[in-house]
């Protein structure tokens, strides 16, 4: 399994289409801290600053780098999808696309292996992605903006010290690794249904939207399957920045995730064990 | 006792209301190479993607070295090196990578190997470039180097030499028969070209619109029924008269520095000797005998 584990991130990691996302970000996040550090942060000044001024005293450097890092991670895990549907959508259709499986699964030991090995490799460049957002959102907002304690405005004001910064963003970085585990695994076993890799791209959006709009909306019918729907445990990583931390809520939503990752991938390889290979 | 290496047993596919091979039983033995003909659409592709558990067969079973596809799953296909249609790469590797990747799932492949494979294939100058760079002809090669990589006892090659230039063509034939002689390997070779089969097959079968037609022999299925004779000699306009004239040959039809007509195979070698006899040089005779000829004669329609 290491061995074909190893072939997968080969291929995928030595295709053009694998680094759009890693590029993309890597512009528009320098991008935006620039845009941040020429004007932007005044506006955040004027409008968060100036109304919390109203009844807190505010004092040292507030809107510093932790504070942006924290910024990015909530504006952008709603755009990171689209990124890791350009690479999960593309690992079984793309095959299926170029004609690759008549050799590759006649070669290999059982199609489940390597359904797993391709899995395994979605999963590593969607940590590797996500990581790479939060580095980089982090590293270079600390690097502009300067350190201090982290002001979070969350149904109330909550100041979280300096010295406990790394380790809530760790752990923000990983909940936020497995809700992407998600997105990867339901694009992942679109992909198994069909040669072309846009279908499963479109079909994941598509999903990710409509969840959004359901959970978003106040109606009762809607609310009464807002625990079914993934998008729903999406921003668990907020509640690392919650004071006193509420763990069991996070447990509870970690395993919701895990969950609906594995029903995907068990879904993808009982279909694909049973596929025709047409193409 | 034959050994058997493959083996299907009342293979049936069915996709929705189409019936793509309606209960097909054909046997390959050791040792030979298997000719297996017919028509685009007939079916050959999708009998080749159950043996190699691409298409899961409807009902029936694929038997191979005596072992259950459907209970004994893939492992069975260790011992087999397969191409399927057009070879199919990944174009941003390089063709050393390819082979080590797809020749290696199931164990590595050592460096030399992989190098001697290319040799073989006369790709060992490109091993380093990326595949999509190459012609069909190239890939068709590298297909071949894949297939024989882990030295398998059963090749399965789908129509191999499609897209190839004359000289390609030449040696995939070339080397389908020294596979059969100097390495005694098993091949199965699937094309719509009568004579592709004629020329490297042992044994053949026929499958026509997903039914086998005939099998056997490539000597006794092809030693007899009708062609088209292409004859040439001096004085065609007198030697297509004296056929015409001389009672039992159908009407003939003047060609170039010639003429031709239907007879059966049987029969060539009385027209050679009708026409030596009445004085006419005979430069050649040559029964061409297109796939669909065969197929009617074989179908009786």
């Amino acid at each position: 399994m290491v061995r074909l584990v190893w072939f997968e991130t080969i291929k995928t990691f030595t295709r053009l289409r694998t680094y759009i996302g890693f590029l993309a970000f890597g512009i528009l996040v320098p991008l935006v801290v620039a845009g941040l550090k020429m004007g932007g942060q005044r506006a955040f000044e004027r409008n968060l600053l100036a109304i919390l001024e109203q009844d807190f005293i505010i004092g040292g450097n507030v809107l510093n780098g932790w504070f942006f890092g924290f910024f990015f991670l909530g504006a952008l895990w709603v755009h990171v999808p689209i990124v890791l549907t350009l690479v999960a959508g593309d690992q079984i259709a793309g095959e299926g696309d170029a004609g690759t499986f008549r050799f590759l699964l006649t070669r290999a030991g059982s199609r489940s292996r390597i359904i797993t090995a391709k899995f395994i490799v979605t999963l590593l460049y969607t940590a590797a992605m996500v990581l790479f957002i939060g580095v980089l959102t982090l590293g270079l907002s600390l690097a502009v903006f300067g350190s201090g304690d982290l002001l979070v405005v969350k149904r109330g004001l909550v100041v979280l010290p300096e010295s406990g910064l790394p380790a809530h963003f760790l752990l923000a970085w990983g909940l936020a690794i497995l809700s992407m585990f998600v997105v990867s695994s339901l694009c992942f076993l679109f992909s198994a249904f069909t040669d072309n890799s846009v279908g499963p791209i479109v079909a994941t959006m598509a999903v990710i939207i409509i969840s959004l709009i359901i959970i978003t909306l106040p109606f009762e019918m809607f609310q009464a399957i807002r625990p079914w729907l993934f998008v729903n445990y999406f921003d668990t990583w907020q509640k690392v920045f919650d004071d006193p931390i509420p763990w069991g809520d996070i447990l509870r939503n970690v395993w919701i995730l895990l969950g609906f990752t594995a029903l995907f991938f068990s879904i993808t390889l009982a279909w694909f064990n049973r596929k025709d290979i047409l193409s | 006792m034959t050994d058997v290496v493959l083996r299907t047993v009342n293979l049936i596919k069915r996709y929705g209301a189409r019936l793509a091979v309606n209960d097909l039983n054909i046997e390959v033995c050791r040792g030979d190479v298997f000719g297996f003909l017919g028509p685009n659409g007939a079916g050959k592709s999708t009998v080749i993607r159950m043996i190699l558990r691409l298409v899961f067969p409807t009902a029936g079973d694929v038997e191979i070295f005596g072992r259950s596809l459907r209970s004994a799953g893939q492992d069975v296909l260790d011992r087999i090196g397969a191409i399927v249609e057009k070879p199919a790469f990944y174009g941003h590797l390089s063709a050393y990578r390819n082979l080590e990747i797809l020749g290696g799932l199931r164990r590595p492949v050592p460096r030399s190997r992989i190098l001697e494979g290319l040799e073989q294939v006369g790709l060992a100058n490109r091993a380093d470039d990326r595949v999509k760079t190459f012609s069909h002809g190239m890939n068709q090669r590298l297909g071949l180097a894949l297939a024989l990589l882990s030295e398998p006892e059963l090749v399965i090659l789908d129509e191999p030499t499609t897209g190839l230039d004359p000289q390609g063509v030449k040696d995939v034939r070339d080397l389908i028969g020294q596979l059969a002689r100097e390495r005694g390997m098993t091949v199965f070779l699937s094309s719509h070209l009568l004579h592709e089969v004629e020329m490297t097959a042992t044994r053949m079968a026929v499958i026509h619109e997903g039914i086998l037609r005939a099998a056997g022999t490539v000597r006794d299925l092809l030693g007899n029924g009708d062609a088209v004779v292409a004859v040439r000699t001096d004085r065609p306009e007198a030697a297509v008269r004296f056929v015409e004239g001389h009672g039992g040959y159908p009407t003939a039809e003047r060609r170039e520095n010639g003429f031709a007509l239907k007879l059966a195979l049987a029969r060539v070698p009385d027209l050679n000797r009708d026409l030596v006899q009445a004085g006419f040089q005979v430069y050649s005779l040559v029964p061409e005998r297109s796939l669909e000829t065969y197929f009617l004669n074989l179908v009786g329609d």
